[in-house]
């Protein structure tokens, strides 16, 4: 981007200068919001942006089906090993879309942001939006702040909704899996969620794992341009990769059965969950998928995933079968089998 | 991670089962003690590979599932104030008092903190000198020191705004009360690792000769869980009870000393209530009597709180090994995961929720 912001030395054009923090007047439709526009998000959106202030975007109409989704993010800490809350609301938007097998085209984007939030954060957060947005090939065509009292939210928080088009003769969705099928992974997992732990405030420890953030709508269309016919795909993203495929077990009313140590786990991200207590498959991930896909073109799909910089670890991991209906079950390294469960909610350590 | 792989390497817990079969002649039932334990051999499906008739029992060695219901209720009592911050470990949060459990209180703008370390509470003390902060210091003898190290350090900085709510017990007294039930069944113990990593292995030979069991000291990865079994099932069938140490990569037979130190200056041996057993002589800790301005407890005067658990709930039960948690006709019925009845469907520890996350398939296909 040639406009790059150095928000580090924070050398933005005035007024911005003259108030370090975000205050309410920030979000009062006022001046003060036209300048946090005009000098923070516009610059930061730059080429993703088409720079129009209007109060909705007006868009040309695309043929074909839409997908539309949206998402909220409020991790925490907002800067993370790898990236940080604004890549995320565009990358995780982008890629609930392009699981549809969406070509992800116009984002929305939100902001709550706390008074008192540093200028410069905000300024990194949105400089990274434009950025991803850019890398993406999407247009970050509307957008809102809004300034909440000190207390009532924590930093910001970003909205995200995304518009993209499916192309034709493109139908995935949670109910297809079908016995039989086979389930691929495109990469290492727990991934993202490890590299936000391993900064979040009073469990800092040293890892060298970075979030894989990252927008998947290209390795999708690779996957589909492969010929493959895409039952299914899931992008394990809260909950992990045990929720996704529980998820999917149920849409389907299939039984799922996966091979425990075909899973992909790094030895960081094993070695963090096992000090944490935590279980890697349902640990976040931010630019991993799930796939399934029929027997007969496991290998075509896995060529196709494993030529994409984004799915170069891609592996077989399980098969969809007729027993256990709604059940994920996991054959273990030492020969028994388990039961993949929906986490409950958070994950929580455990005590010793 | 050096001691994880190649602790779960299958082609040598292979051997080790097939030496396991090869030396069992009949059936037996042992007692795992540790949570832990528990909780990987479900998850490794360890016990569905044993001999026919070689039944693992478990034991009542997870410390959220035998916290009693009153001490839950104090923790509650004391989160819900607005001058306090309560700091716990993670699974303690959604277990269930008698009415709420940590995770409601914090819904309700109680400050109720996750912590790593016991120490990250102290500092929290010292960071908000107008609050008072409060960890609630449960656990086996293997969270006992960083406990008692908290109350330590509190003093030695001179904090007045830190406290510490205890509930520890002891494994060897409960290992007692155990053999003396009248229901037994458990004719060998594995030891809880880590346990005697901090206190040693001196207090078992008593209680193998006393009891005439063989004690395994045994670790948590699945190679040193099926060493466990080994090594007990030898001395079974070779009518030997002694103790053994399966474990020697992390026990020595005197422990941590350092730890013990500490142990013996913070705390004192009391009777403790079990959640699901009942109360057994002299099988905890409570804070010495020099250490008493610590005590949570006296400090917001929450020891009138008495407590009933509900009737369906067979926890006790299954903490004595008397049943398997799908014996209980609450189980996967009234008590889930999602709204446990007892604590042993809260914790991954606990043997009824190890049930329910890994063993639906054989249990709703049988």
């Amino acid at each position: 981007m040639s406009n790059d912001l150095d928000f580090e030395g924070w050398t933005c054009p005035m007024p911005l200068r003259d108030t370090p923090q975000v205050v309410m007047g920030h979000g009062g439709g006022g001046a003060m919001s036209a300048e946090l526009v005009e000098n923070l998000f516009l610059p930061a959106f730059a080429a993703a942006s088409p720079g129009e202030l209007g109060d909705s975007a007006v868009l040309p109409r695309p043929a074909g089906r839409l997908a539309f989704s949206t998402d909220s993010y409020v991790v925490k800490p907002m800067f993370f090993p790898g990236g940080c809350i604004g890549d995320l609301a565009v990358n995780g938007t982008v890629n609930d879309l392009a699981m549809s097998g969406a070509v992800p085209l116009y984002l929305s984007t939100g902001f709550i942001v706390a008074e008192g939030t540093e200028m410069a954060d905000l300024g990194r957060i949105a400089t990274a939006m434009g950025k991803a947005a850019e890398a993406a090939g999407v247009q970050l065509v509307t957008g809102d702040t809004k300034v909440v009292d000190h207390g009532s939210g924590d930093g910001v928080y970003v909205n995200t909704a995304g518009i993209g088009v499916v192309p034709d003769g493109v139908h995935i969705g949670p109910t297809r899996a079908r016995p039989g099928d086979v389930v691929l992974v495109s990469g290492d997992i727990g991934v993202h969620g490890v590299a936000v732990m391993s900064v979040r405030e009073g469990l800092e420890f040293g890892t060298g794992v970075r979030s894989d953030s990252a927008p998947l709508h290209g390795l999708v269309a690779d996957l589909l341009a492969s010929g493959a016919d895409v039952h299914v795909l899931r992008d394990p993203t809260r909950g992990g990769l045990s929720a996704s495929l529980c998820e999917i077990a149920s849409a389907s009313g299939v039984g799922i059965e996966v091979v425990e140590r075909d899973v992909p786990v790094p030895a960081e991200v094993k070695d963090a969950c096992g000090l944490l207590g935590l279980d890697p498959w349902q640990v976040a991930n931010e630019g991993k998928l799930v796939a399934i896909v029929p027997a007969e073109h496991a290998d075509v799909a896995l060529a196709a995933l494993r030529a994409h910089p984004f799915g170069l670890g891609a592996v077989r991991i399980g098969t969809v079968v007729e027993d256990h209906p709604r059940m994920v079950v996991a054959r273990t390294g030492l020969g028994g089998t388990r039961v993949i469960d929906l986490p409950i909610g958070e994950q929580l350590p455990r005590i010793c | 991670m050096k001691y994880l792989d190649e602790f779960s390497d299958p082609d040598l817990a292979k051997r080790l089962l097939d030496r396991i079969h090869a030396v069992t002649t009949r059936p037996w039932a042992l007692m795992e003690v540790c949570g832990g334990q528990t909780h990987s051999i479900i998850r490794h499906g360890i016990d569905q590979l044993l001999p026919d008739g070689v039944e693992m029992i478990h034991g009542p060695g997870c410390p959220v599932c035998v916290t009693p219901l009153e001490t839950i209720d104090r923790a509650l009592a004391i989160a819900e104030r607005p001058d306090v911050i309560f700091c716990s470990f993670g699974d303690m949060l959604r277990v269930p008092g008698s009415d709420r459990d940590l995770f409601t209180i914090k819904s309700r703008g109680g400050d109720v903190r996750v912590v790593y370390s016991p120490l990250d509470a102290v500092q929290l003390a010292v960071e908000n000198p107008d609050k008072q902060v409060v960890f609630f210091g449960i656990g086996f003898e293997t969270t006992a020191p960083a406990n008692a190290m908290t109350v330590h350090q509190a003093r030695r900085l001179g904090l007045t705004n830190f406290s510490l709510l205890v509930s520890h017990v002891l494994v060897p007294p409960a290992m007692s009360a155990i053999m003396e039930s009248p229901t037994c069944r458990v004719q060998a113990f594995l030891a809880a690792g880590h346990v005697c990593s901090v206190m040693g292995t001196e207090e078992y030979p008593p209680l193998a000769e006393k009891y005439g069991v063989p004690i395994v000291v045994t670790g948590f990865e699945p190679l040193d869980i099926l060493e466990g079994i080994r090594k007990t099932i030898v001395q079974l069938e070779e009518g030997r009870h002694e103790l053994e140490n399966a474990y020697e990569r992390a026990v020595p037979a005197a422990g941590n000393p350092a730890a013990q130190a500490m142990l013996e200056d913070v705390f004192t041996v009391t009777d403790r209530t079990w959640r699901g057993i009942g109360r057994i002589p002299g099988s905890g800790w409570r804070l010495a009597d020099k250490y008493a301005d610590f005590d949570a407890e006296l400090r917001f005067q929450v020891t009138d709180i008495v407590t009933e658990e509900s009737p369906l709930c067979r926890s006790g039960e299954v903490l004595q090994g008397l049943i398997k948690p799908h014996e209980c006709a609450a189980f996967g019925k009234e008590c889930t995961p999602r709204n446990p009845l007892g604590a042993t469907m809260v914790s991954s520890e606990g043997a009824c929720a190890a049930y329910y996350a890994y063993r639906r398939l054989e249990l709703t296909t049988r």
